[in-house]
């Protein structure tokens, strides 16, 4: 068990002595992950909110497969995103294969699904809520749809956390995809994932409370803001 | 409902707006405007070999070179596809397929190591000082004595495939038995073994670089089936013209050519050097 005690030291060491590489690991991290939380915001939100809203045809199929598709494997996500980027496959000449940019996207393939199925059951719950009363002053669903995103603002943070947690969390499409490319595509769980391999348990596990120890800031910063944004709200 | 109409900025619009603007301006830098990739191994990257030849090679031409490591048969794939604009693996025979099919231009050797057998201290099967790595293999199968596998067809697994067949068995059949295959790199196969007190077959960088923290020895050494010979090879422009064959060119003829070969040299573990410069090339038989 000396492994656990060395990992808190590594950790401790990574953070105190300000660690260039871990820096830079840790913003390429960042980067990578709220740029496809981001991208997959701005998709998975109206999308969910549209499915919740609207009454066509296979709407019932769909949220099976939005609910299912939060479960998608990261590997098998990066390998089909490798066949595509790849220079042998339909998008090679755009050359992103082994850059952020590919990183981002096969994230955003792994975070849609979560966001827009969690926004769809938020949704759904507040316009059941409100249909009555919105219907009463002229609303449409169309017309709803813009204002019950922005009114359910505060719990539809939780399904963006839940989105940034598969990403900045996930190892096996950002592995593929990216190639773990020292100072080019290294983030922090390829980066354990290296260590693991070359047998360095201590720094690796340093390297995971690290990653912890981010996401826990972010969700305290998304928690904050949620209390901004309801006070806010209230006045 | 009253917010549905409030066109004031939020705190979260505020929020959003800080965030996008502090990544954007942290995006890093364009970088090196040149740069090739070069696919290559675990075992290179694991022992530390390109974070001592790369700085050399930049400061030196000012070509960046991105190295993703893999298990060679993943290199071969990725070479292949076009993604790679040079190999540095450790499978003479696919490195020389590869050619003769027309991916690469051409193949030339680099350096050398060897492979180890290592294994617990209490040695079940007592193989430790033969020096035929194939009749050790025999033994271990013989005492059905746990033997961990990388199974991830790199070269280190490769090898280990070939020296099963020299010995004249199948400890496919075995998998799940004595026989495991742990689907992993050189380091965490190492760790693995420890843990289980197995023999595995290992290449002497990785050894080296790890010996410290394991509870396995080395038993057998020395044969010359256990020799390890690293190639550079080429990819063909012909076959993917997008590749950067000019500056992969370059990084081929610095690591073939004496300053290369010494830098590869001057690369120690412990005192050890992991890997042995062989490149027998001059510059008259440029490459590709």
């Amino acid at each position: 068990m000396t492994d656990i005690g060395e990992a808190f030291a590594a950790a401790f060491s990574l953070v105190y002595h300000l660690d260039r590489d871990l820096g830079e690991i840790v913003l390429l991290s960042l980067q990578v992950s709220v740029g496809a939380v981001a991208v997959a915001s701005v998709i998975g939100l109206p999308l969910g909110a549209a499915v919740a809203l609207f009454r066509f045809p296979g709407r019932g199929a769909i949220v099976v497969v939005l609910n299912a598709l939060m479960g998608l494997p990261p590997v098998v996500v990066g390998l089909v995103v490798y066949l595509v980027l790849s220079r042998a496959g339909p998008l090679g000449v755009l050359g992103l294969l082994f850059t952020p940019t590919a990183m981002v996207i096969a994230q955003v393939f792994l975070v849609t699904p979560i966001i827009a199925a969690l926004a769809r059951q938020v949704i759904e719950d507040m316009w059941s809520e409100y249909e009555e009363q919105l219907r009463s002053l002229g609303a449409t669903p169309r017309r709803a749809l813009g204002a019950l995103l922005w009114d359910g603002r505060v719990s539809l943070l939780t399904a963006v956390l839940a989105g940034f947690g598969r990403a900045i969390a996930e190892v096996g499409a950002v592995m593929i995809v990216g190639g773990n490319i020292d100072h080019v595509t290294r983030v922090m769980t390829t980066a354990i994932a290296l260590e693991v391999s070359k047998g360095d348990l201590a720094l690796a596990l340093g390297l995971g409370i690290v990653l912890v120890a981010l996401s826990i800031a972010v969700s305290a910063a998304v928690a904050l803001l949620r209390g901004t944004l309801a006070q806010a709200q209230a006045r | 409902m009253r917010t549905l109409v409030s066109g004031r900025r939020g705190p979260l619009a505020r929020l959003l707006a800080a965030v996008a603007l502090a990544l954007l301006l942290a995006a890093p830098e364009a970088g090196a405007d040149e740069f090739i990739t070069v696919a290559s191994t675990t075992s290179t990257q694991n022992a530390g070999l390109f974070d001592h030849l790369l700085p050399l090679f930049e400061a030196e031409t000012g070509i960046e070179v991105r190295v993703v490591a893999v298990g060679t048969g993943q290199a071969l794939r990725l070479a292949r596809n076009g993604d790679a604009d040079l190999l540095l693996v450790h499978d003479r025979p696919s490195e020389e397929a590869f050619v003769a099919e027309g991916f690469g231009s051409a193949r030339f050797d680099l350096m050398y190591n060897d492979f180890v057998l290592v294994g617990p201290s209490a040695d079940p099967a007592g193989i430790a000082g033969l020096g035929d790595a194939a009749a050790a293999l025999e033994r271990i199968a013989r005492a059905e004595a746990p033997f961990l596998s990388r199974g991830d067809d790199s070269g280190t697994h490769r090898r280990e495939r070939a020296l099963w067949q020299a010995a004249g068995n199948d400890p496919g059949a075995a998998s799940g038995t004595w026989y495991r295959e742990a689907g992993q790199g050189m380091g965490a196969t190492l760790n693995t073994a420890s843990m289980m007190e197995a023999y595995t077959l290992a290449d002497r960088g990785t050894w080296l670089s790890m010996q410290g923290r394991l509870d396995l020895g080395v038993l057998v050494e020395g044969d010359a089936g256990l020799r390890n010979q690293y190639g550079v090879t080429l990819v063909s422009a012909a076959r993917h013209p997008h590749i950067k064959a000019e500056p992969a060119q370059r990084f081929a003829e610095w690591l073939l050519s004496p300053a290369g070969q010494a830098a590869i040299d001057g690369f120690t573990i412990g005192g050890e050097r992991p890997f042995i410069p062989n490149a027998h090339w001059t510059r008259d038989e440029s490459p590709g």
